[in-house]
């Protein structure tokens, strides 16, 4: 069986590895100061030019780019290249305000098809597989990521998109899916759907499953393996750095190899952006080595994580990434929308409410819970019931127009919302997310 | 005239009425009537109580508490007599958003407090039949 989808580049020696970075990061950083003036500025504030970087050891000299340069600079400012050179846009899941837009030469698109491709040859996907792609197709990255890799490697392509639990299931079971795609929060939810309707995992013909897009667990993974009768494959990508692919999970299951020859990554100390040396935890920012329409240079994800560049036992030779353990910012990622609670106390004051409240973030089976707990004032208390609960409904509508997903919302009494040290309690995540 | 409701929003959980009334007890006041609307989370307290203003003032650090004007008829403590307010009422279009009852000092006394869209109409309309209807200060009495 195929077990690389690359292999002179995915087992390449280290050396090999570190010597095609450095090629691409010089060539990348002048494409970016000739073709970005947002970034140049960016470079000529800290005072570096491209003739400063000259190897992947001088990445460090250069400026980071956030989320709010991506908000700053939207939509074009990043854009690296004409606009008649792209052929497609995706996005962000698109909370409000902060929507993301990623341009796509065809030559990109190329690339990021051949890092999912990677991705299922090494859940072993062959051409002899039925992959079943139920992540939403359209601006989310998920969908035309996975479909890309599919075709790359000869598979049957089932373009399924999400939803439809009852003809996802009937096409799994008429055409014998072999590998599923999907979120694992939607993987479990297949698994428990297949055991109401009477099937046992030994029914179907699935043996592998690319899951990601939100957080999951080792217990998650283990549940689904059992209620699917699969080996569960973990996979990684941001929308800013292509999609689904940055890295994924070979047989170890023990951390995701990142496509290095694609993507730089480092770990910085997310408090004063200093690198921090291997096997520490810290923020992993990325720098693309081949995009052309949106050429990201140290991108900060807000993802905490480590990097583990011991030899595996795979034979990949490229640096392994652990689940992300956190954020370095307050992004809630709430049934794989992001939701910054900051949204939420603007919805609240523009509706006349104090900006007193708590999210409560749990999980029933396997799907998120999301409940806002808003304390009441007295400009909002009615002695009549039915007012203080269209005022509960309306506030939840506001917060899905806002938020693009749907709180539950509860009002409480004033001063009734915990306070640790005089400071509202504003998170709770009982989700248990990280290991 | 009406008299004046007190309402209270109380988590729909354990120790918060006895909360309530103790403050409401604490403070001199006697509940002369009251009733409880619940929802998931909440609930609220409503309560004809003597010495409204007093009472607001004293708990309105420790309670989401409101003041509603509402219509108390008085009816007979009988079988039938609370069907001549409400077809009264009726008759005059007047709707009841809620509404409940205490019995009175006296004999074959009793009331019905009523939470209605148009009160000045409603207590004409109640006056004009015959009904009588407590004010404020009829109440402390």
């Amino acid at each position: 069986m195929k077990r690389y989808y690359q292999p002179e580049i995915e087992t390449a020696p280290r050396e090999k590895i570190l010597e095609i970075q450095n090629e691409k990061i010089v060539r990348q950083v002048r494409h970016v100061w000739d073709n970005v003036p947002y970034y140049r500025h960016l470079m000529e504030e800290k005072g570096v030019t491209p003739d400063d970087i000259k190897s992947v050891d001088d990445i460090r000299k250069l400026p980071f780019l956030s989320k709010a340069d991506l908000r700053d600079a939207y939509p074009y400012g990043l854009l690296g290249t004409d606009l008649k050179n792209c052929v497609r846009i995706q996005s962000t899941s698109g909370t409000t305000g902060r929507r993301v837009v990623a341009f796509y030469t065809q030559k990109d698109i190329d690339l990021w098809e051949d890092c999912t491709a990677r991705a299922i040859v090494a859940a072993g996907g062959t051409e002899e597989d039925v992959v079943q792609v139920c992540y939403g197709y359209g601006l989310f990255t998920g969908g035309p990521g996975l479909h890309g890799g599919s075709h790359k490697v000869g598979c049957l392509t089932l373009p399924m998109s999400s939803g439809n639990t009852e003809r996802q299931i009937q096409f799994m079971m008429d055409l014998g899916t072999t590998i599923l795609c999907c979120t694992p929060s939607y993987a479990a939810y297949i698994g428990e759907s297949l055991a109401e309707q009477g099937y046992k995992p030994e029914d179907n013909k699935l043996k592998a499953g690319i899951f990601g897009a939100e957080p999951w667990t080792e217990e998650m993974r283990r549940q689904i393996e059992k209620s699917l009768g699969i080996k569960a494959y973990d996979i990684y990508g941001l929308t800013e750095t292509s999609g689904p692919g940055v890295s994924f999970e070979c047989e170890e299951q023990n951390g995701m190899h990142i496509n290095e020859d694609h993507f730089y990554a480092e770990i910085i100390d997310p408090e004063t952006g200093e690198v921090l040396p291997d096997g520490e935890k810290g923020e992993l920012v990325f720098t693309s080595l081949d995009k052309e329409a949106f050429p990201l240079l140290r991108y900060r994800t807000r993802d905490i994580c480590v990097l583990n560049r011991t030899p595996c036992s795979c034979g990949r030779t490229h640096v392994r990434m652990s689940k992300p353990m956190g954020r370095s910012d307050d992004m809630l990622i709430i049934r794989g929308v992001n939701v910054f609670p900051s949204q939420i106390e603007t919805v609240l004051l523009k509706e006349g409410y104090t900006p007193n409240y708590q999210i409560v973030l749990d999980r029933e089976r396997n799907t998120d819970t999301f409940d806002v707990y808003v304390e009441v004032g007295p400009d909002q208390f009615s002695d009549l019931m039915g007012q203080n609960q269209r005022m509960e409904k309306g506030l939840e509508t506001a917060l899905r127009t806002m938020l693009g997903i749907g709180p539950k919302v509860h009002l409480v009494a004033p001063k009734t919302i915990t306070r640790s040290e005089g400071k509202a309690v504003r998170v709770i995540d009982r989700r248990k997310l990280h290991d | 005239m009406a008299i004046t409701q007190i309402s209270l929003f109380l988590m729909n959980q354990p120790g918060q009425l006895v909360d309530a009334v103790e403050a409401i007890s604490a403070n001199g006041a006697n509940i002369r009537a009251m009733s409880i609307a619940e929802a998931n989370d909440f609930g609220i307290l409503r309560a004809i109580v003597t010495d409204t203003d007093h009472i607001i003032r004293q708990l309105k650090d420790q309670f989401l508490i409101t003041k509603t004007e509402v219509v108390a008829a008085r009816m007979g403590d009988q079988s039938g007599s609370l069907l001549p307010i409400l077809k009264t009422l009726n008759e005059a279009n007047i709707n009841i958003e809620y509404m409940y009852a205490f019995t009175g000092t006296g004999p074959d006394e009793a009331y019905v407090v009523l939470r209605v869209n148009d009160i000045i109409t409603a207590e004409a309309v109640l006056n004009a039949s015959g009904i009588q209807t407590l004010t404020d200060t009829s109440l402390k009495i």
